[in-house]
C-alpha cells in the first residue's frame, strides 16, 4: 500500500477514487447471478456430476499431491494440515486473505507456494502448472457449496478498493473497463456470447474452449487480451487486488469449484 | 529502429500516424484522407470480427452473420440518422460526443491506458479504413 501511494500522486488517487465511486453502478446483492446460470443444460450437468466433470481428474491429482513429501524438509501438506476435508473446509472461500507478514492479501496459489517455500523448503510451483492447478482445485473442492466469505476490514479494505479501481478503469486500445461489460452490459450479447456478471465463483475451472483447467488469473488475462490491454504478469499485485475485489463483490455467493464453463 | 522495421513489415498506413482533422459541431466534415472511401471495402471491415470488431457489439442488416452483439444500436439505418461528417466523428472518437460511451475510439491513440504492446501507438483502424467504413455506413438507409 505504501508503495502504491508513493507511485500515484495522492491528489490523483483521490480524483480517481471519486470518479470510480461516481461511475460505479454496482449490481444489487440480490440480483447477482453466477455464470453457471447462463450455461446450457448439458454444461450444467457436466459441472454438477463429478463423474462427468473434466476437472475431477485434477482434484484427484491434488489429493495425491496433498500427501506427497516435498522439498528438503520432506514434509507433505498432510503432515501439517492432516485431513484436508476438515482442515481445509471453507479456506478457499475466504481467499485472497490478508497476510500479516507480507502486509497484503495473498491468493490461494500464493498461499500454497508460501507453504512450499517456507515449510516444505521446496521450489514454488509455476502459475498454471498442472500441480498448482491440481492443488488449488483440491482445496477449492473442500469449500464447494459454501458461501464466499471474503470480508472488508481495516486490513483488506484498501486492497479491495485498489481492485475496484482497476475494475472500473478503462484499459487497452478498445478503451473498455471490466465494469462496462460485467455490470453495465451483463446479460447482453458480445457477438454470440451472453456476457456474464463476471463472478469468480468456480475457479480454478475447466473451460471447454481451453480444453483444460485454468485459474482466475488466466480468465482475467483473456479478458484483458480481448480489451487489447497489456496483461499483468502472473502473480502481480494488481491481479490479486482484482481477485480480492471480485470475491468481495461475490460475497455470499456459492463456491462452485471446480466449475465448468463453455 | 525496431518500430520502423515492425511498421514496414506490416506495410500499413499506420506508419503515418494520426492525421489532423477538424471537428465542426458534432461532425468531421472532411475526409481524413482527402479522398472518398470505398463502401464495398467498408462492408468487409464492418463484418470482419478481427478488423472492424463492430458486430461484437452491434447488429446490422446481415441475416447471414450468426453472432451479432446486442450491446449497441443496430447499424441498419445509420446513414439515414447521421450525415457523413457525423458518422466520421462517431468512428474517429465517439467519446467526444458522449464521454461515457463504450464505442471504442477507432482513430485515437492518446488518453488510453495500458494498451497491449502490439497495439501501442496504433489506431484501431487506419484513416483509409475509417473512410471506407464511413462510405459504407452512408449506404445504410431505411
Ligand atoms: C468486452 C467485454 C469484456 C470485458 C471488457 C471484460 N470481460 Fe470478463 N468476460 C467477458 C466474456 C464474454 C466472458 C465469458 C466468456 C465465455 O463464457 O465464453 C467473461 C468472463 C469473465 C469472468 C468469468 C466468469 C465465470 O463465470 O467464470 C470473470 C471473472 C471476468 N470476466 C472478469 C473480468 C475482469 C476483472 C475484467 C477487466 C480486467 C473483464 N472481465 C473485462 C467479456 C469481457
Ligand atoms: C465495444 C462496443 C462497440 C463496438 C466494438 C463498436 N461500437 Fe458503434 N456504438 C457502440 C454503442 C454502445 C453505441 C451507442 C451510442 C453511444 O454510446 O455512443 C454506438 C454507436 C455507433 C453509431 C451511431 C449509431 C446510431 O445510430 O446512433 C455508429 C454509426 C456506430 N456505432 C458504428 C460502429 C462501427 C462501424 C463499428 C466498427 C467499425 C462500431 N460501431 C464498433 C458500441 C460499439
Amino acid at each position: 500500500m505504501e508503495k502504491r501511494l508513493r507511485l500515484v500522486a495522492p491528489a490523483l488517487a483521490i480524483v480517481l477514487a471519486a470518479i470510480a465511486s461516481l461511475a460505479f453502478a454496482e449490481i444489487p446483492l440480490s440480483q447477482r447471478r453466477s455464470g453457471y446460470e447462463q450455461m446450457s443444460r448439458e454444461v450444467k450437468a457436466m459441472q454438477d456430476d463429478d463423474t462427468s466433470n473434466p476437472a475431477s481428474l485434477s482434484v484427484l491429482d491434488g489429493e495425491a499431491l496433498w500427501t506427497r513429501r516435498e522439498g528438503s524438509a520432506q514434509k507433505s501438506c498432510a503432515d501439517c494440515h492432516h485431513d484436508a476435508e476438515t482442515s481445509m473446509r471453507g479456506v478457499s472461500a475466504r481467499y485472497p486473505a490478508f497476510d500479516a507478514a507480507k502486509r497484503r492479501p495473498l491468493d490461494i496459489e500464493q498461499r500454497i507456494n508460501l507453504c512450499r517455500t517456507e515449510k516444505q523448503q521446496a521450489t514454488p510451483l509455476p502459475f498454471e502448472s498442472r500441480d498448482l492447478l491440481a492443488l488449488t482445485a483440491y482445496l477449492g473442492k473442500q469449500s464447494r457449496g459454501m458461501p464466499i466469505a471474503v470480508i472488508s476490514d481495516d486490513d483488506t479494505k484498501p486492497f479491495i478498493e485498489a481492485g475496484r479501481q482497476i475494475y472500473a478503469r478503462r484499459q487497452g486500445q478498445l478503451n473498455l473497463s471490466c465494469q462496462n461489460c460485467h455490470d453495465d452490459n451483463a446479460g447482453q450479447k458480445l457477438a454470440g456470447v451472453e456476457l456474464p456478471q463476471g463472478h469468480p465463483t468456480g475457479y480454478p475451472l475447466y473451460r471447454l474452449e481451453w480444453q483444460s483447467l485454468g485459474s482466475l488469473q488466466r480468465r482475467l488475462r483473456n479478458c484483458l487480451f480481448g480489451m487489447r490491454a497489456e496483461p499483468y504478469a502472473y502473480g502481480a499485485d494488481e491481479y490479486v487486488d482484482l481477485e480480492l475485489f471480485l470475491m468481495w463483490r461475490a460475497r455470499g455467493m456459492t463456491v462452485e469449484t471446480p466449475a465448468v464453463r463453455p | 529502429m525496431v518500430a520502423t522495421l515492425m511498421l514496414g513489415a506490416s506495410a500499413s498506413a499506420r506508419a503515418q500516424g494520426v492525421r489532423p482533422y477538424t471537428v465542426v459541431g458534432d461532425a468531421i466534415p472532411a475526409s481524413l484522407t482527402g479522398a472518398p472511401g470505398d463502401p464495398e471495402r467498408g462492408l468487409k471491415i464492418v463484418t470482419n470480427r478481427q478488423v472492424g470488431l463492430c458486430l461484437l457489439c452491434h447488429s446490422g442488416p446481415y441475416p447471414e452473420e450468426r453472432f451479432q452483439g446486442t450491446m449497441a444500436p443496430t447499424l441498419a439505418g445509420a446513414g439515414t440518422r447521421w450525415s457523413e461528417g457525423q458518422l466520421r466523428l462517431r468512428m474517429v472518437d465517439a467519446a467526444r460526443i458522449s464521454p461515457e460511451t463504450i464505442m471504442p475510439p477507432y482513430y485515437r491513440v492518446d488518453g488510453l491506458t495500458r494498451v497491449a504492446p502490439g497495439f501501442r501507438g496504433k489506431t484501431i483502424l487506419t484513416a483509409e479504413q475509417i473512410e471506407d467504413v464511413v462510405a459504407y455506413l452512408k449506404t445504410l438507409k431505411n
